[in-house]
């Protein structure tokens, strides 16, 4: 990798300071240092934010809580609370990566890590995404693990985060710090599919960074299901994060779906939330609300199999919901 | 990685010690003090305040990092973009007054992916390819060399000869400490605990079956001797 410098962060204040141009922001480091292995990063200045103080907690707020952007997936899923309030949170990181990536990354980490496309993040392939090609070597290139939604879009890589689809379902917001002060914002509005612009896939401009992850109140009836390629070691092939309110008669009163490993952001399913409300859930209610959700999609040359596993993922993720237990 | 300002490897006098099974447990046997404390704190967790220095900037060129490795702290002359895997294997004995010559962690796949250079930082396996040295200062660094006692082989390194837990044994020290690793924080854990905390370990010999049956055996024996 280039060399570089590296400054450790004691303050938000710090960081954002330190956070100039052709700086970049490290945390647990698992796919940073791999990107900047294959040089598809080469920043002058590393600024390491672990060093940040009070970004590893977990605190309690209001009815719920707020997580620090730098806890790590290991340190969330032997929290008690979260695992137990957010049922849905706790299965998306419960397959991250493997033990030891989830000693080292973080939540903020899996906000905005960079895609896993292979033509992304391998040196030697000209890709637009990554600023040295002007078209996207997926369209037409090995795209079994490429998105199925948004593929008009001139880049059809996937999102890299798991933690992201469940984070929607569950409503939670992020606050972001920033030279002009710190904003609060839903998860949802973070991700962009930005047309214009496709190396960048959120809102965060240079110099800002992801503080805290609000959750409120817990949601025991949310669950997340991840289809997986392989046990271990590998992103989901597509998962889905559903989170129920329930109102009488066990019916649902409103749904929030979305979908991982699908699109270039975090795909919430609208279509599929419309088709749950005010049913009771049952197989045939989750399967036609997957029906709902897949309408939309457009698969490429190799990866039409996925639609048949999003739609899998989501009906179970819905059934498990329904059901609100942890395991 | 590209070809320029790359980490010298490893000297040629080094060569001799190989990677024959007899001589990888006979440097295994030959580690120096184990580690006897067990931080609880997540590898996320940020020990206080900042080095002023740091916080300011360091590199790119090399910069003076201290690490405390199985207890001992040692001291490395490396750049900010070199790996604690790196720092450990190839810089240790430029910068410290005595010779420690860490090679147990292996470098295989430098991505964060097969496990070989797994450490324990702070009571948490990492992959050590994937830690910069430099952010590693301040924390309790484990690798397999600190695992024996007096030249006696750790429960897991033992079952793991008994057992036959390797072939080519190139994976083994990456095995061997996320096993430690999970006994550790999991006394008595299960057989599948443990298949689950060896999750993030690759065998390319397809020798996991007897890795298991290592790690079973020996957590059954320190789980006794509690």
């Amino acid at each position: 990798m280039k060399a570089f410098t590296y400054k450790s962060a004691a303050s938000e204040a710090d960081a954002v300071a330190a956070l100039g141009p052709g700086a970049v922001a490290l945390a647990g480091g698992t796919s940073l240092l791999n990107l900047m292995k294959e040089r598809v990063i080469e920043p002058s200045v590393v600024v390491n934010l672990k060093s940040v103080a009070g970004l590893d907690k977990i605190e309690a707020a209001g009815d719920g809580w707020k997580i620090g952007a730098g806890v790590t997936i290991a340190a969330l899923l032997e929290n008690p609370q979260v695992v137990k309030g957010y049922p849905a949170l706790a299965e998306a990181l419960e397959t991250v990566g493997t033990p030891q990536i989830r000693n080292m990354a973080t939540l903020g980490g899996n906000l905005c890590a960079k895609t896993p496309c292979l033509y992304f993040s391998h040196d030697g392939f000209a890709c637009l995404k990554r600023g040295n090609g002007n078209s996207c070597p997926a369209k037409d290139g090995d795209n079994e693990f490429s998105a199925i939604f948004g593929t008009v879009m001139p880049c059809v890589s996937v999102h890299a985060s798991s933690a992201s689809p469940a984070l929607i379902a569950l409503g939670a917001r992020l606050r972001v710090a920033g030279s002009g002060g710190a904003r609060e914002l839903p998860v949802e509005e973070f991700f962009v599919l930005s047309k214009d612009d496709p190396a960048r896939e959120n809102v965060l401009k240079q110099g800002e960074i992801v503080t805290h992850v609000i959750l409120g109140k817990p949601a025991g009836k949310s669950a997340t299901y991840v289809a997986l390629h392989k046990a271990s070691h590998d992103w989901p092939t597509a998962l889905a994060s559903a989170a129920l309110d329930m109102g009488e008669g066990d019916l649902v009163r409103t749904a929030r779906i979305c979908l991982g490993g699908v699109a270039p952001i975090p795909w919430r399913v609208q279509a599929a939330e419309a088709a749950l409300a005010g049913k009771k859930v049952t197989p045939e209610t989750a399967s036609a609300a997957a029906d709902a959700a897949m309408a939309g999609a457009a698969p490429l040359s190799q990866n039409a199999y996925k639609v048949k596993v999003a739609h899998t993922a989501l009906k179970r993720a819905v059934l498990l919901a329904a059901r609100g237990s942890w395991k | 990685m590209k070809k320029e300002k790359q980490p010298a490897r490893r000297p040629s006098a080094k060569a001799p010690k190989g990677v024959s099974r007899r001589g990888f447990f006979q440097a295994m046997g030959l580690a120096g003090a184990a580690a006897t404390t067990l931080a609880q704190g997540g590898c996320g967790s940020s020990g206080g305040g900042v080095d002023p220095a740091l916080q300011q900037g360091v590199g790119p060129d090399a910069i003076d990092v201290a690490l405390k490795v199985n207890g001992r702290d040692v001291k490395v002359k490396v750049e900010p973009r070199v790996t604690l895997l790196d720092a450990l294997r190839d810089h240790l004995k430029l910068g410290s007054t005595e010779p420690v010559d860490l090679t147990g962690s292996k470098r295989v796949c430098d991505r964060g992916s097969c496990g070989a250079c797994t450490m324990i930082v702070d009571g948490r396996t990492v992959y050590s390819c994937t830690v910069l040295a430099v952010e590693a200062q301040g924390r309790q660094i484990r690798t397999v060399e600190g695992l024996s006692e007096g030249g006696k082989l750790h429960p897991v390194q033992e079952e793991f000869v008994a057992c036959d837990g390797l072939m080519c044994g190139f994976c083994t020290p990456g095995f061997v400490m996320s096993a430690v690793s999970c006994l550790e924080r999991t006394p008595g854990a299960t057989a599948d605990q443990i298949r689950k905390c060896l999750d993030g370990n690759i065998c390319r010999c397809g020798t996991q079956p007897r890795a298991l049956e290592a790690v079973v055996k020996a957590g059954a024996r320190m789980k006794g001797r509690r």
